[in-house]
């Protein structure tokens, strides 16, 4: 088990959490990018480790929260055709459309099927000449990789019954229209490690120099997390706005080059839309002209889908740090984990969620005296 | 109780190669409609298959029900399904999980049991060699249990219409004498126990369904549960407040189940949790949590604090308790809350899952 007890040693966290609390004489405010941080940071208690004042804002990166409802929609429209095999990753299952969610088409009779890779779906394709099989192609930097590959050996081999929906998203815009937003409060970004493990960490200087933020590249295990805090935290309190790489053992400046040129072949820039948040100019990939044939939108003809969002959802607002979940009027009452309206309480990590599943029952105080009570 | 319950009783896959079948396999390899037709293929199932792997005296009769002595005193009744994929996977098979998981059902409920009741779903073209190991893999857990298979039923279903093999079985048991315990009985400053490892069951069948290889291969827990209870309420009995099996859903759903039908507080701590390191790599891989993943031949303990050490005692003292663990506490403070101190020294919440755990995106 090297390379996980290493990371999760609790006296060393404990070091690092009292250095933060000794450098740390303002409020600040660090928002986490990405979705398994925040799961990391949940699971392990690391915000109850930081002083107060030290608040982590959970960011947009989880992949499963941000896929607009319309592209849901599309998902279950083609996934309950007839003759077609739908692959996706397990945790989008669950995530609801206007509708229903995949579980439910599932069990209406639609071939729907969990895939770890999208290689996989490739080959399903393969043993399954009379299906349509499609894949659903969400995240981020991270799966995009592994996702661009399945498209371009379904190419190779001329499979005309593979294609896949593609709903990527990009870090550095989202970093941006955060940033850019009026009423913004976030103030460091700890910037994603697997995603910067692809992309390299060269987007990011200039989004530094622009909006004066520091921007610390960062891993998943508690160790790694409390060191990106603590770094972005120096540099707040030394007034200071660098680009740092705390994730050094897997991130390179550059990243990994065969990867970013598979990317650049397969996949080109495109406006996305985000759950909660909006449109976001330059935000996501799309196929490029050589890959559209094996675009899942073009080959369903999924034009007529037209989905909007709800306008009582200020998921947008949480994610900036605008707002607490609690103060947006639906918190509980129109949106719940189990009808979620926003990106935030879609997936356990958002913060509506979190805050919806331990906050109603126990306040903070509760929760530190409860260790008092620790067997 | 029975003495016989050692690791080695519990059964690995089946090597179909050396099998042999009772059955005349030369007219029927495989499952056919008129074997749960009532005619002369069903007749020949019962008397060729089912009466040798399980005979009994209330079997035998072949009524159309057994007719049981029980004593006198209270009964404990359970049922449960059995839909298991793959139908053999390493460490046990859906005929062992059927029998044991009803034999667990009734002895964390304070009952010592008795007789199971067995009910086949078959889908036409089940290979009968199969349904012949499964069958003895039933008799011999029920042997191992100490418990008679007394009446059952076969249907067959088409084609396409199930998925090899669903069994039902539902058990009885006499609860013994001068023993209170109950999901509501969970009080402040118990101690809580675990019998052993986290998470064997279901990252068995999670392995073996995505292809996952580890350096040393991990295998069901599925065992009965009933010898090892026996021990602890033969010398603690009074000093238990509350068992249950940590099945669907994992330690984390038995703890927010009990606290909340107890309106008590849980407190665990997690570095005390048993996960063996394979069942923890695979965990890691496909984003689990070992808290949510599925057990089934562990039991939650719920005892007064001072009998706490003896009880533990009792339980590494059994071949299916080496590796028991006390892992937390009863509270008074956030009450129908399960919370947990992480490695790191911090609290979290750990509640019930909406679903099933699905692998993570990232």
């Amino acid at each position: 088990m090297k390379y996980l007890t290493e990371f999760r040693d609790g006296e060393v966290a404990q070091r690092i959490a009292r250095e933060i609390r000794q450098i740390t004489t303002k409020p600040w405010k660090i928002m986490e990018v990405c979705g398994g941080q925040t799961h990391s940071i949940i699971k392990n208690g690391i915000d109850q480790m930081l002083p107060p004042g030290l608040e982590m804002v959970h960011g947009p990166g989880c992949p499963v929260c941000v896929t607009p409802l319309e592209l849901i929609d599309k998902a279950l429209a083609i996934a309950s055709q007839p003759g077609v095999m739908f692959c996706s990753f397990g945790d989008m299952l669950r995530v609801p459309g206007t509708e229903c969610d995949l579980f439910q088409v599932k069990g209406r009779g639609g071939d729907v099927r969990v895939v770890y890779s999208p290689l996989d779906a490739v080959d399903l394709a393969v043993k399954n000449p009379d299906k349509q099989v499609v894949f659903f192609g969400v995240g981020f930097e991270t799966t995009a990789p592994a996702n661009a590959m399945s498209v371009h050996v379904a190419k190779r081999r001329g499979l005309k019954n593979f294609s896949m929906l593609v709903s990527h998203v990009l870090v550095p815009p989202a970093i941006e229209a955060i940033m850019s937003s009026p009423g913004n409060q976030v103030q460091a970004f700890l910037a994603a490690g697997h995603v910067c493990s692809v992309m390299g960490y060269w987007e990011y200087p200039p989004i530094a120099d622009k909006y004066e933020i520091p921007i610390v590249v960062t891993g998943f295990e508690p160790l790694d997390l409390l060191d990106g805090i603590r770094r972005a935290v120096l540099q707040l309190e030394h007034g200071e706005h660098r680009v740092e790489n705390a994730y050094e053992r897997i991130v390179t400046y550059a990243g990994n080059l065969p990867a970013q040129k598979l990317l650049a072949e397969v996949f080109e820039i495109t406006d996305r839309a985000w759950r909660g948040i909006g449109v976001i100019p330059r935000s996501g990939w799309r196929l490029s002209p050589a890959y559209r044939d094996f675009d899942a939108e073009e080959r369903f003809q999924l034009s007529n889908i037209r989905t909007v969002e709800s306008p009582l959802c200020r998921a947008g607002d949480v994610l900036r740090g605008v707002i607490k979940p609690a103060q947006c009027s639906a918190f509980g009452k129109e949106c719940s984990p189990r009808h979620p309206l926003g990106a935030t309480m879609v997936s356990s990590e958002g913060a509506c969620a979190a805050y919806f599943n331990y906050g109603r029952f126990i306040s903070a105080d509760q929760l530190a005296s409860a260790g008092a009570a620790r067997a | 109780m029975p003495e016989n319950l050692e690791l080695d009783a519990v059964p690995g896959v089946p090597d179909f190669s050396g099998w042999s079948c009772p059955l005349p396999l030369a007219d029927y390899p495989n499952i056919v409609m008129g074997h749960g037709g009532g005619g002369r293929l069903g007749n020949e199932l019962v008397e060729h298959l089912f009466l040798p792997a399980f005979r009994n005296a209330a079997l035998e009769n072949l009524g159309d029900a057994a007719v049981l002595d029980l004593g006198a005193g209270r009964i404990a009744m359970s049922t449960d399904s059995f839909v298991v994929q793959p139908l053999f996977f390493p460490g046990g098979s859906i005929g062992a999980l059927a029998v044991n998981g009803t034999v667990n059902d009734l002895a964390v409920s304070g009952a010592v049991p008795k007789f199971l009741t067995a009910g086949f779903i078959l889908e036409e073209g089940f290979p009968l060699s199969q349904l012949a190991a499964i069958v003895q893999e039933m008799a011999s857990s029920a042997a191992a249990a100490g418990v008679q298979i007394v009446t059952g039923d076969t249907k067959v279903v088409e084609r396409g219409h199930g998925d090899g093999c669903y069994i039902n079985t539902a058990g009885v048991g006499v609860l013994r004498e001068g023993i209170s315990v109950g999901p509501h009985r969970a009080q402040p400053g118990d101690a809580i126990l675990v019998s052993g490892t986290l998470g064997d069951h279901g990252m068995a069948i999670m392995s073996v369904r995505e292809g996952l290889e580890f350096e040393s291969q991990i295998r069901s827990d599925c065992a009965a549960l009933n010898g090892l209870i026996a021990n602890v309420l033969d010398v603690c009995g009074q000093a238990v407040h509350a068992m249950r099996d940590p099945t669907r859903g994992g330690l984390a759903s038995t703890l927010n189940e009990i606290a909340q039908a107890s309106d008590v507080g849980m407190m665990i701590d997690e570095p005390s949790l048993p996960v063996r390191p394979e069942v923890q790599s695979a965990c890691e891989l496909l984003g689990f949590d070992p808290v949510y993943v599925a057990n089934e031949g562990k039991v939650v303990f719920f005892v007064a604090p001072e009998a706490a050490g003896d009880v533990l005692a009792i339980l590494r003292a059994h071949p299916l308790g080496r590796d028991a663990a006390r892992i937390g506490t009863v509270t008074a403070e956030h009450k129908r809350m399960l919370v947990a101190r992480t490695a790191m020294g911090a609290n979290r919440v750990i509640s019930i899952q909406i679903g099933e755990q699905l692998p993570r995106i990232c």
